[in-house]
């Protein structure tokens, strides 16, 4: 048997975790350069993931590992990853040390809180952050539908706990309002989702009564279901298909969150601290989008594109909704929650495309979305922890006093807006034009995102940075080496990949083409192609493709 | 050769990566290398230039490709360069031009405690507008587009602690941010339309395209060109811009960014000649501009203003002229070209007179000062000369050629334009001679500031007088060397291509009427500002002039429509947000779950409570999955 390494991928963060709880109370650094470590232990894996990940692959899965778990409900435990996945994975595994770095001290018990030996939140802090990072990697690499929802739900938890039990230190409204709020927001978190969650576990065992049904063997496995409905033992009665499809789209549209299923976002990413919140929107909401495309497109191609026109136009209300409410917030983190549901909204618009660019995009845009809130809001935390207040008025001029911390924020903004030459530029370009060569309208609406996302970010700089001084903001100090060792890493890879994406296209797109041939689809032709270039570089490729697979 | 072409933007980007990056150690010498840096691409621009002249027209195009950007199934783009003689052009004039607002700079922002940050804002600018230029694909040309309006934004906004400069800079990337829309969309179309975005292929079969297509592609590009160059219904920036340094007015604001939608236009020729209404909507849009701009140049007192007034006057003569199609495409060209070298001239002389009145821009504060400031008002005056176009000097040359195409595209359109571009030109000769006048000439008006220093105007250091004398020189000779033998023509034509219109009015007479305008218009500016003394204080102006002051009402309307009405937008959608969609959603949960009792519960705090319940309820799902297993 070979080296399971999408077992030991999840396994290892969840062993941190444990480590990281076990530790005795008056031990907290010990704790939080442990939890580090795990996380490093896990990057280190998905680096190995992505490296033995071989593109040029004819399965779908690869590294994969099946072991029957329930028999009696033919559950197995069956992994495996894709293009898309192994990304997803790696993305995961690189920002959970930079959210545990950027809130090292965030856990740290107040000095006036008496010593109690039992109570231990700083273990508990990192302990749970782990414990999500297991969960999303594992949900990332489940290519069995029921190992994939357990995990789905039982994120849930140590989210619930991080956002509830954590927070900025006093906030505007003193310190019992803030808890109350805090705690509210977590219990809306946990709602929305767990609503979400369950109406998907009825549409899970739907899965296995049609499958048992059909089939006479009950299946959980994706790859088992594909398979099945190929060689035509499985045909779903469209109206049973779509009514599986509504039940998985509908917890993967709150976890994304698309329109109108967003309002638990704002309240959680703005009651909770900075890691936290890139936690969530980060990585937590993109099992959502992606679970979309694994799950919702390939058990159910002809449901997806039945509901396809609907989630288009909820994803465009997203974009313009989300980048309206944006600009009008006056709570910096509430802001990029807003923004962020935007940029979820282009995310669903380029998987329900359901053409090249737009899932290619769609992915690329998870992963660069994943790094440019992780830079804008982790910088936004340090700012919101130096001066003891969400509120944008409440700052003014920082750029005078503390220049590295406001140009490394104004440099996340850029990102967010998706300036050419940073990553977003290429996945929200490749969505746009994915979704404009199928729908135009559309398209061009959704295009007005780009103007409303100037708005919001430069408005946002425009007020905390630049003017005159604050008295409150004179004494401010400037980024501390821990917290540039956070920010540079991500400025310099959104950088990177925006120069150069071609590591990560080269990744996705045979799991896009994939994707693309379930639900059958091929990318609309232009009106006049252009014989020229473009054919012959295409024949190239699929020449030299050939080449690859005959080498094997 | 091929090789150096990527050195053109590589020099530059290093400045600015090093002088942003560099931290205080390089404080003392930053300027120098910034300097440096873009001397470099000015001198690899030279040597290519060269090679590129020892080759025939057809064969001067060079290209290189440097590696795949963003391949996804049909999408491809590429990091490729493309240095034909329009790019040659352009990037001559801006690694040149750039190279002088350095030096420039280095006096003029001497006492700026953040000059190296200032100098890697420039080398970011340099770097972007060329690859704007030498991109050989729409896409990349994107990239330098949107670059270029980064570098503005951060140099417009250069004074970050003026709320006014920060302000300045958020309005002009977020108008630009429209037309950027625009360049999106026709990058779209071009995409769904040919199946590729890159020059060559695009251009050569845009013919086999329908009209509609086309015409659609031309009026997104047009929307660009409106958004970069500032011109209606996009020119309301431009203006506010002038809050930045001024090298940055100079070199950015008037010599090389403003004008990259003429690039634009001129570079998808192509599609324009194919798109008859698009090239209707281009000329419409560049003749309103030229008479706005220059209308609004006339009412200014403040220098820079009445300076970015005639800015997009200008370029409103130039977009005019490319919307043209063939009868013009190199005269916009020329016309960009010379304008570079006078505007970028008259700009470093009014931040000349500025270095030397303690940063007054109130014309009506100045006066007689030829006197204290000699190289700067005989290089100011030569750029006033070229500008509206007196004989022998490059404005005369490239003006006089578009007003001429103008005519030449026939019919009552051609008249109409035309005769926009006559009324335009003596609007120029007024402005123009109206800033002469009151900086240069009469009786000196200064008083003290609020603080009782009174200005001791000065002429201004070598650093800044060397520009301003090349620039000069460029004012003076530009135009002749271009327009003999059709040199100019000559040399862009492979690329471009060229038609000679129909004109119904002959050359001579054109230049005739050109001249005759000239004359009524540095004549009416005579009789109000320099027979009479200049009043201290603006009077109060017809309706048109305080009209012209308010940049003809443009931010009015802007704020009524655009800004009050989206506030009310968002503000209402806040609400709704709050109570309609959360309401609803929390609602049908409520109704649907019977949550309501429970929800109450975790607000008195019990949620702790649930949430460990809901942990065990997990822990016993596993268990018993466990558990089936094991049976």
């Amino acid at each position: 048997m070979s080296f399971p390494l999408l077992t030991v991928t999840a396994a290892v963060p969840a062993l941190g975790a444990v480590a990281t709880a076990a530790v005795p109370a008056a031990r907290r650094t010990v704790a939080k350069w442990l939890a580090l470590l795990f996380s490093l232990a896990t990057l280190a894996l998905a680096a190995v993931q992505l490296a033995r990940f071989d593109t040029g692959a004819a399965g779908p899965f690869q590294l994969t590992e099946s072991h029957a778990w329930i028999k009696d409900f033919g559950v197995r435990y069956e992994l495996g990853v894709d293009g898309i996945a192994v990304v997803l994975v790696a993305l995961t595994a690189l920002l959970i040390p930079f959210v545990i770095l950027a809130g090292w001290h965030d856990a740290d018990p107040l000095e006036e809180a008496r010593p109690n030996r039992r109570w231990r939140p700083t273990q508990g802090f990192f302990a749970l952050i782990l414990l999500v990072e297991a969960m999303v990697v594992i949900s990332f690499e489940a290519t069995d539908v029921f190992v994939f929802y357990i995990f789905f739900e039982a994120m849930l938890i140590p989210m619930y706990f991080l956002i509830g039990g954590f927070g900025d230190r006093a906030g505007e409204h003193g310190e019992e309002e803030t808890a109350a709020r805090r705690s509210h927001a977590a219990v809306k978190f946990l709602l929305y989702n767990l609503a979400g969650g369950l109406i998907m576990l009825a549409a899970v065992i739907g899965l296995y009564v049609v499958t048992a049904h059909q089939t006479g063997d009950g299946t959980f496995s994706l790859q088992e279901i594909i398979r099945a409905r190929a060689d035509g033992r499985l045909d779903m009665a469209s109206s049973t298909e779509r009514l599986l499809f509504l039940g998985f789209f509908f917890a993967f549209a709150v976890k994304a969150p698309l329109w109108p299923l967003h309002t638990w976002l704002p309240n959680a990413m703005g009651e909770s601290t900075a890691p936290v919140a890139v936690l969530i929107t980060a990585v937590v909401d993109k099992v959502g989008t992606f679970a979309m495309l694994r799950f919702c497109i390939q058990l159910f191609p002809e449901a997806s594109k039945w509901a396809t026109p609907v989630i288009m136009v909820l994803a465009v209300v997203s974009i313009l909704y989300g980048a309206l409410l944006a600009v009008a917030q006056r709570d910096i983190k509430r802001l990029v929650a807003y923004a962020s549901i935007s940029h979820f909204g282009f995310i669903i618009l380029g998987i329900f495309a359901m053409t090249t660019q737009g899932q290619s995009g769609a992915t690329l845009y998870m992963v660069n979305h994943g790094i440019s809130t992780a830079a804008l809001m982790l910088v936004a935390g340090f700012l919101i922890s130096r001066r003891g207040s969400r509120l944008i008025a409440d700052y003014g001029g920082v750029q005078k006093v503390a220049p590295v911390l406001a140009g490394t924020f104004l440099v996340g903004g850029l990102a967010t807006l998706s300036l050419p030459g940073l990553a977003p530029f290429v996945s929200e370009f490749l969505v746009l034009v994915g979704t404009f060569s199928r729908y135009p309208a559309l398209g061009i609406i959704a295009t007005v995102g780009i103007v409303l996302a100037a708005l919001y970010v430069l408005v946002l700089y425009q007020r905390t940075m630049t003017g005159p001084v604050k008295a409150e903001v004179r004494a401010m100090p400037d980024l501390k080496v821990r917290e540039l060792v956070v920010v540079a890493p991500l400025i310099a890879l959104l950088v990177f990949l925006g120069v150069y994406p071609k590591p990560l296209t080269e990744i996705v797109n045979p799991a896009v083409k994939h994707t693309m041939s379930q639900v059958d689809k091929t990318d609309p032709r232009p009106d006049v192609p252009v014989r020229a270039a473009t054919d012959k570089d295409a024949s190239h490729e699929e020449a030299s493709h050939e080449e690859a697979e005959a080498a094997k | 050769m091929e090789n150096l072409i990527g050195l053109l933007v590589a020099a530059p980007l290093l400045g600015a990566a090093v002088l942003l990056c560099g931290g205080k150690r390089l404080d003392r010498v930053g300027h120098w290398l910034g300097t440096l840096l873009a001397a470099a691409s000015f001198v690899i621009g030279a040597v290519l230039f060269a090679d590129m002249l020892g080759r025939s027209g057809e064969h001067r195009a060079l290209h290189t490709h440097l590696f795949s950007w963003v391949p996804v199934g049909g999408f491809r783009a590429d990091v490729a360069f493309q240095l034909d003689q329009l790019s040659m052009t352009f990037v001559l004039l801006i690694t040149g031009v750039g190279t002088l607002i350095h030096l420039y700079s280095v006096g003029y922002m001497e006492h700026d405690e953040r000059r190296r940050r200032f100098f890697g804002y420039l080398n970011l600018f340099l770097a972007a507008m060329v690859l704007l230029v030498i991109a050989d694909n729409y896409l990349l040309l994107y990239v330098g587009w949107e670059g270029v309006g980064l570098a503005s934004y951060l140099l417009i906004g250069f004074w970050q602690h003026k709320p006014s400069a920060a302000t300045a800079a958020k309005k002009a990337f977020i108008v630009n941010r429209v037309g950027d829309m625009g360049l999106s969309i026709a990058i779209m179309l071009m995409f769904t339309t040919f199946g590729t975005f890159a020059f060559g292929p695009v251009l050569s079969s845009a013919g086999d395209a329908g009209e509609g297509k086309l015409t659609a592609i031309g009026l997104m590009l047009l929307l660009a060109a409106c958004g970069k160059s500032a011109q209606v219904p996009l020119q309301s920036w431009l203006g506010d811009a002038m809050e930045g340094p001024t090298p940055v007015s100079a070199l950015i604001h008037a010599a090389t960014m403003v004008t990259a939608g003429v690039y634009l236009i001129t570079r998808s020729g192509a599609i324009f000649n194919a798109a008859p209404d698009a090239q209707t909507a281009v000329v419409t849009v560049g003749a309103v501009t030229l008479l706005f701009g220059a209308i609004v140049g006339c009412a200014k007192d403040d220098i820079k203003k009445a300076l970015a007034g005639s800015t997009m006057s200008q370029i409103g003569y130039m977009i005019l002229a490319a919307g043209l199609g063939p009868i013009g495409y190199v005269f916009a060209i020329m016309h960009l070209v010379t304008h570079g070298f006078f505007k970028a001239g008259l700009f470093l002389g009014a931040g000349s007179v500025m270095h030397g009145m303690n940063d007054e821009v109130d014309m009506r504060k100045y006066g007689g000062l030829r006197k204290y400031m000699p190289v700067t008002f005989v290089t100011f005056g030569l750029g006033y000369l070229a500008i509206i176009g007196f004989p022998g000097l490059s404005g005369f040359f490239s003006k006089d050629k578009i007003i001429e195409a103008a005519f030449a595209k026939g019919g009552t359109e051609g008249w109409i334009l035309g005769g926009a571009a006559l009324l335009g030109a003596a609007i120029t000769a007024y402005y123009m001679t109206r800033v002469m006048l009151m900086t240069f000439f009469g009786e000196k008006r200064w008083v003290p500031d609020a603080d009782g220093n009174e200005p001791h105007p000065h002429e201004s250091p070598k650093t800044m007088t060397i520009p301003m004398i090349i620039l000069a020189l460029g004012s003076l000779g530009a135009g002749a060397v271009f327009s003999i033998n059709d040199t100019f023509l000559k040399w862009l034509e492979p690329v471009t291509g060229h038609a000679e219109g129909h004109s119904p009015v002959s050359a001579l007479t054109v230049t005739i009427a050109t001249m005759a305008v000239l004359v009524i218009g540095v004549a009416i500016a005579w009789s109000q500002y320099g027979r009479r003394p200049v009043p201290a204080v603006a009077p109060r102006g017809s309706l048109l002039t305080r009209a012209a002051r308010r940049d003809l009402l443009q931010d009015d309307f802007n704020h009524v429509v655009l800004v009050r009405g989206g506030e009310q937008l968002t503000r209402g959608l806040v609400q709704i947000d709050h109570t309609l969609v959360d309401g609803a959603v929390n609602g049908t949960a409520t109704a649907v779950g019977g949550l309501s009792g429970r929800l109450r519960r975790f607000q008195n705090g019990y949620a702790r409570s649930y949430a460990v319940s809901m942990f065990g309820g997990a822990a016993v799902l596993i268990a018993a999955t466990l558990l089936m297993r094991a049976v």
